[in-house]
């Protein structure tokens, strides 16, 4: 008996441009409506792949791509099975395979496409060994920690000075959008957005509204400056916003300003006030480009994690060849106890049905432990089905298979 | 072999093992159990010490800087011991495994001791002031990672995030809070010892004027609440004075 194939069509940012990755997108509940209609499959669509990993053939998983796509796929989509498709999603789980290694939204994307649909058996196994060695490479690993943009790189070194933003008042200045993203980030961090400056208050105003904050024009940054942790700046100003002179003689708590803009908006004598801490835009460049370099020292650890995971996967695939030949065996010795108790079960009393049935059910279980483990072991070295076939020749089960 | 001299070995080998799992990030977990089972084992060494003494065993140089060992990685363990703070056990355990070294080859770590002092003068004394130099020396090495993160800072270091120091705040309320914490010791302690002076007569020796210029120091810093690197350098200032207190003048003091 042959366990069922484990299949997968897909194409990713790997193998396919923008173009015809944004037309084969679908949004949660499309994904799962596609699935659904293919059977027992589940689809996984972010904005980096399409992918359709279904239980059994994979012929109408890449038509349903095709039709997305509207053009044939040959030569586009991967087609992989069963152990190379099991480890394809453990290391688009583990964020191994998206565009910055060690990206931890793909995670939640996988567990979503999962939970949207009712999978089966072979499937459901797949997907969870998929969430918790996704789970454990971000754990066991450091390839998340460390920031991947520069924004999210502006608010950890932020956190390096304060610790906890959580209270932390930020000043933003300009409109710029990373600026914006930094503040957003900082913001998700606990962070409070105090200020936003601009050359003109009406500007100031409408990101105030989408960030939060107190709209301000650029000559009342002095003041602003006194009240807060965090200044980020990106305006397209042609000189520097804010000067060292402009900096209020130190508080007791640092200030630290992140300058996106270019050129830039704060002079560089600010870093050298004391208390003041001061990144540009190269600096944080630099920042990201060191940390992708640690993702990837880690991505070797979180590759090891990964192969054990699909090994693991191998095992119990192959354990599949030797379950039904287990249960046969195990049926038929059960059948024979049962038989032969029935014939004294009007000799004895009770008491001694009872100590009969103890016995030969432990005897029954200690005779076939050995064989039990000793082919699950043939299982994963390959000799599974050969060992079924003897098991099944030997006690006569071949009418049960 | 007595039983003080067998419990040595175990608490030496907890903290060589902590100063060198500190030494890398993937290691550094192992550390931790270092420093908790030298520091029971030590524990133990002590309690076996005062079991078998008349009185208060670590009245003498080796046998103080014993206890000072404890007392800075009992509070080592109870401010900084957590995988964030990886470089202050660096910077800690290295020092208490040397000096444990040294209270060793001082004969301060065996048993038998017959201290010439009254029990509960030697316990305020030596163990109030003992315990606030244990506080200032962790005091000290979170000043210098302040600096060094503060210097880290300033220059712009590429790889800031990857060798993550605790933040800068952390580390300055952390210093401030071990100060606040310790300087009531030490002004105990130096009570009990000035008490003791007057009541025996005698001048100041040159171990108890560095004390009480140490005591001027972080009363300073109490009172002047510095901030920043100015915080970190007057921390380090009065652990000098505490070095010299402790290593080059302890020697003589209750000669």
């Amino acid at each position: 008996m042959t366990p069922e194939r484990l299949s997968l069509v897909g194409l990713s940012h790997h193998v396919a441009p923008v173009e015809l990755r944004e037309r084969v997108a679908l949004d949660a509940d499309a994904a799962a409506a596609l699935a659904r209609s293919l059977g027992d499959a589940v689809c996984l669509s972010t904005c980096n792949r399409t992918e359709i990993y279904a239980a059994g053939d994979d012929e109408r998983a890449l038509e349903a791509l095709e039709a997305l796509a509207a053009e044939s796929l040959d030569g586009t989509v991967y087609r992989l099975h069963d152990d190379a498709a099991a480890l394809h999603l453990f290391r688009v789980a583990a964020g191994l395979d998206s565009l910055v290694p060690g990206e931890g939204e793909i995670l939640g994307q996988v567990r979503a496409a999962y939970e949207a649909v009712d999978p089966g058996p072979l499937l459901d196994r797949v997907f969870r060994q998929a969430l918790a060695v996704g789970k454990r490479v971000r754990t066991d690993t450091a390839i998340g920690e460390s920031p991947a943009s520069v924004s999210s790189a502006a608010a950890a070194l932020a956190a390096q000075v304060f610790g906890e933003l959580d209270g932390r008042r930020v000043l933003l200045v300009g409109a710029g959008r990373i600026g914006e993203l930094a503040a957003t980030n900082l913001a998700s961090r606990g962070a409070g957005i105090a200020f936003v400056a601009n050359r003109t208050v009406e500007t100031a105003r409408e990101v105030a509204q989408r960030v939060g904050g107190e709209p301000l024009p650029l000559d009342e940054l002095p003041r602003a400056l006194g009240e807060v942790d965090v200044v980020v700046t990106s305006t397209s100003a042609p000189e520097h916003v804010v000067r060292a002179a402009d900096v209020p003689a130190r508080r007791r708590s640092p200030l630290f300003f992140i300058d996106i803009a270019v050129p830039r908006d704060v002079e560089p004598e600010v870093a050298r006030l004391d208390g003041c801490f001061l990144y540009d835009i190269d600096d944080l460049e630099a920042v990201v480009a060191e940390t992708l370099a640690g993702r990837r020292a880690e991505a070797a650890r979180a590759e090891q994690l990964v192969a054990d995971e699909a090994q693991r996967f191998r095992e119990w695939r192959a354990s599949l060849d030797v379950v039904p030949a287990i249960a046969s065996l195990r049926a038929r010795a059960e059948a024979i106890r049962t038989a032969e108790l029935a014939k004294v079960d009007a000799r004895v009393s009770e008491d001694e049905r009872r100590t009969l049935e103890s016995v030969t059910a432990q005897i029954l279980n200690k005779l076939l432990h050995l064989p039990t483990v000793r082919m699950k072991e043939a299982a994963v070295s390959a000799d599974g089905a050969m060992y079924a076939d003897a098991v099944r020749h030997l006690f006569g089960l071949e009418d049960e298979r | 072999v007595s039983v003080a001299e067998v419990l040595f070995w175990p608490a030496l080998l907890g903290y060589g093992e902590a100063a060198l799992a500190y030494a890398s990030l993937r290691t550094s977990p192992l550390a931790t159990w270092g420093v908790r089972i030298g520091w029971l084992a030590q524990t133990a060494l002590l309690g076996v010490q005062a079991a078998r003494s008349d009185g208060f065993p670590w009245a003498g140089w080796a046998g103080s800087l014993n206890l000072f060992v404890w007392l800075v990685v009992g509070a080592y363990l109870i401010w900084g011991c957590r995988p964030r703070f990886r470089l202050l056990g660096l910077a800690v355990m290295p020092l208490a495994a040397a000096l444990f070294v040294v209270a060793r080859v001082g004969g301060g770590t065996g048993a038998g001791a017959h201290p010439r002092y009254g029990n509960l003068f030697l316990v305020l004394h030596v163990g109030l002031v003992l315990a606030a130099f244990a506080g200032f020396t962790l005091a000290a090495a979170l000043a210098a990672l302040y600096l060094w993160q503060e210097r880290r800072l300033k220059r712009r270091a590429t790889d800031i995030l990857r060798l993550r120091l605790p933040p800068l705040q952390s580390l300055e309320r952390l210093q401030r809070r071990t100060i606040d914490v310790c300087l009531p010791l030490l002004t105990l302690g130096l009570l009990a010892g000035i008490v003791r002076l007057r009541e025996r007569g005698g001048s100041i020796d040159a171990l108890e004027a560095v004390t009480l210029a140490t005591w001027l120091v972080y009363g300073a810093f109490v009172i002047t609440r510095p901030v920043g690197r100015r915080a970190a350098y007057v921390a380090l200032g009065g652990f000098a004075l505490v070095i010299v207190a402790r290593l080059a003048l302890a020697g003589g003091h209750f000669a």
